[in-house]
């Protein structure tokens, strides 16, 4: 039968979703932290199933992050990387979807580069899809995973301030992160030159600061964002020294935010852009790779709750017919 | 002046005249160093401090130091035309005791080192105080965002692309917005480049007859309008240069009621000529903007009294022989105006339509808090930083006299009314006018 609390077919984004909803992913999760650190076989319950990383953007840690998620689990996983000369051929989007779906995979997890690309794509197969990524519009276990560190780390979300510094503009991230944490009660600012801010962002429900010294006052999470080094030629921002003189974390600036913040990243780093290595390294502070290790256990309580759904979807249809 | 031993000095009988207060009374001044320590009526019950040197001012006018905005200073890169020394004795002659000058030199004004070097060389060199703008694009052109954190704790006072505008409006809209996040000031030479074209003077009857190519009152008109839409949009602070058009100033106004926050300067040129001045072809008189029809003139004139023009610059543009001893399309744009600032500005006075606190508003309080400069100001506290003039004193202006290297004045040969008899900076006297010169 469907999951009582998490009924869907897909996790295209966080927008939308019920606090009960996130919670319910977030507690699912969290057994599967202790299990991969003792390096227990965790379960096999994606035995025979196929999972389906289909990247049309380059990753490394999200699709390796997929896949040890579904090896875990006792999935088949199968990577396809189609590079940007591969759309070239011509094959559409749908044609691509359509032609995978015919080889009925259990689930697939799709990044693009085209914020609505991974919905549009969902809407022509009848398998269970995870957005991974898609464009300028939302990254969902990212921003599981990082509530989940969150939560881990302060027991509870509602009422802490958190701090989302740099392209906010250009970013998934910041977006998943902004419907999660404004749904489970956090105050979340931005901060960052106006250029790299969308315009109409407080209609979300979030303050923005171009000082960053006021937007870090008491906040409890600050959260960097990679600023891509195209951003940087000019157009947007003058250059990386100015970048990283008025917007870059150090010590200085951090000595702002509560005196334990934890400071997060999604990754990769740009050290001496966004962040200073002193501050990226500091083992009091800074989760980044704990961000990174809950990234898996996050991402195997969703592969195996929509496999579940999917079972019982297809249950549904076998018995209908 | 000695240090460690107090300098202090009483000017006493004068008409004070404070714009930011309204204050116009005679009185007397006392500074100590580099401050004003006293102002008011009969300050010294009269006997002033024995430890002052005394200066009878004789009824003169006692205001701040006047504030130029928009000065072009040649140095680095082209110190024939003007040096960072030359242009401050004409500056001081014309009664400025702050001048702000243009990014557009050679290298540009982008980066922290050039900055500072104009910076120090302004200190060694110059009377005057020297501020700058940096500059709104790297290179003056037109694409990359300039430094503008680093550069404003450099001490750049505002961001603009000097004489050339800002034409690719994706570009303004990130230079507005990009500033408005450290609160900084864009200023823009309000001129569509393609619509001006090759044009070399007003559109209109007299570049016909001249067979000059014109330069549309539009080109002014549509970069304001396209300016005012992204400042709504980025929530940018903007100051456009040197308004000539009549349809310019009901824009600034109407961009002011919606409160935006928008202000804008125009030349004594402007104010006081329009495109007739060009005559038989004399370049003195090539400008840029342009010089317009006697309509716009008025309008300008209109809005300063109005305030919509907040400001009055002198655009001092100066150039040498060679760039304006040419046929008139081939000359060079720009007017030397630091000497003429002051006695040009007097004449709204003479006409009765801006009264004397009026004018000097407009050229000392409101161009220091629109740059956020410690200056402008008869008060206690306040640096000494005094312009004396006599407001009646009639001269006419001949350009060879100019203490600017540049002579390129349009107000040649001039009568004017209004002279400046003695500037101090910092408390120490920097000009004093000969008693009997009548000329400049």
């Amino acid at each position: 039968m469907l999951d009582p609390v998490f009924p869907h077919c897909h996790l295209l984004g966080i927008e939308g979703l019920s606090p009960l909803e996130i919670n319910h992913l977030l507690d699912l999760a969290d057994p599967y932290v202790e299990i991969n650190r003792n390096r227990e076989n965790a379960s096999e319950s994606l035995k025979g199933r196929t999972i389906v990383n289909l990247f049309f953007e380059n990753s490394t840690r999200t699709r390796t992050s997929f896949e040890l998620a579904a090896l875990r689990l006792g999935a088949n996983v199968i990577n396809m990387q189609i590079g940007s000369s591969s759309v070239a051929k011509g094959e559409t989007l749908i044609d691509t979807a359509v032609t995978l779906n015919a080889m009925h995979p259990d689930v697939l997890v799709v990044r693009h580069p085209q914020s609505g690309a991974v919905k549009l794509l969902s809407e022509k197969v009848n398998c269970a899809v995870i957005n991974g990524g898609d464009g300028s519009h939302e990254h969902p276990t990212q921003a599981l995973l990082d509530a989940l560190t969150i939560r881990r780390r302060r027991s509870k979300i509602e009422g802490l301030k958190v701090a989302i510094c740099g392209d906010v503009a250009h970013s998934r991230v910041a977006r998943s992160n902004f419907y999660l944490l404004l749904t489970l009660g956090a105050e979340v600012r931005v901060i960052a030159p106006r250029t790299l801010i969308p315009s109409h962002v407080e209609k979300l429900g979030v303050q923005t600061f171009n000082d960053m010294r006021k937007g870090l006052k008491d906040c409890d999470i600050v959260m960097m964002l990679r600023v891509q080094n195209e951003r940087m030629t000019g157009s947007l921002i003058p250059s990386v020294r100015e970048y990283f003189r008025f917007f870059g974390l150090d010590r200085e600036k951090l000595s702002l935010a509560k005196p334990d913040a934890l400071i997060m990243h999604p990754g990769p780093m740009n050290r001496g852009v966004e962040i200073d290595s002193d501050v990226a390294d500091d083992f009091e502070r800074s989760v980044i790779r704990e961000q990174v290790e809950l990234g898996v256990a996050v991402r195997m309580a969703v592969l195996e709750l929509l496999a579940k759904n999917l079972a019982a979807t297809r249950t549904n249809v076998s018995a209908a017919s | 002046m000695s240090k460690g031993r107090a300098s202090k000095t009483a000017y006493i009988g004068a008409r004070l005249l404070d714009p930011a207060t309204g204050l116009d009374e005679t009185g007397d001044i006392l500074t100590e160093d580099e401050r004003i320590i006293g102002i008011g009526p009969n300050l010294f019950g009269g006997s002033p401090p024995s430890d002052a040197i005394v200066i009878d001012s004789n009824g003169l006018c006692a205001s701040p130091g006047l504030i130029d905005m928009r000065v072009q200073i040649r140095e680095p890169g082209e110190e024939h035309k003007e040096s960072l020394r030359s242009a401050a004795e004409a500056a001081v002659a014309g009664g400025v005791t702050s001048m702000v000058c243009l990014p557009n030199t050679e290298p540009v004004l982008d980066d922290e080192a050039t900055l500072e070097f104009v910076a120090r060389r302004a200190r060694l060199q110059a009377l005057t105080k020297v501020y700058a703008y940096g500059a709104a694009t790297k290179g003056l052109a037109g694409k990359e965002l300039a430094e503008y954190g680093l550069l404003a704790d450099a001490g750049a006072v505002g961001f603009t692309d000097g004489t050339v505008a800002i034409s690719n409006s994706q570009v303004m809209r990130r230079v507005l917005s990009y500033a408005a996040t450290f609160d900084l000031l864009v200023i823009q030479h309000p001129e569509d480049p393609a619509l001006a074209g090759t044009g070399v003077m007003n559109s209109g009857e007299t570049a016909t007859r001249l067979g000059l190519s014109g330069i549309p009152l539009e080109a002014e008109i549509i970069m304001l309008e396209r300016d005012i839409r992204l400042v709504e949009m980025t929530g940018g602070r903007y100051h456009a240069a040197h308004i000539s058009t009549a349809e310019s100033v009901k824009i600034i106004a109407s961009a002011k009621s919606r409160g935006l926050r928008v202000t804008c300067d125009t030349a004594p040129f402007y104010s006081a000529l329009n495109e007739l001045s060009v005559g038989d072809y004399r370049t003195f008189a090539k400008l840029s903007p342009p010089l317009r029809s006697e309509e716009d003139r008025q309008a300008i004139v209109e809005g300063l009294k109005t305030g919509v023009i907040d400001v009055i610059a002198s655009d001092h543009s100066p150039q040498d022989q060679d760039s304006k001893r040419l046929p008139f399309a081939q000359a060079a744009f720009g007017g030397s105006g630091l000497e003429t600032l002051l006695a040009v500005s007097l004449d709204l006075v003479h006409n009765e339509q801006l009264t004397l606190l009026e004018v000097l508003s407009k050229l000392t309080c409101v161009p220091a808090d629109l740059l956020g400069l410690d200056a402008g100001r008869l008060r206690e506290g306040a640096p000494a930083d005094l312009l004396f003039f006599d407001p009646d004193i009639g001269w006419k202006v001949i350009g060879d006299k100019f203490r600017s290297k540049s002579k390129n004045t349009p107000f040649d040969g001039r009568p004017v009314q209004g002279k400046v008899m003695r500037t101090v900076i910092d408390g120490r006297t920097v000009f004093k006018a000969s008693p009997h010169a009548n000329s400049a």
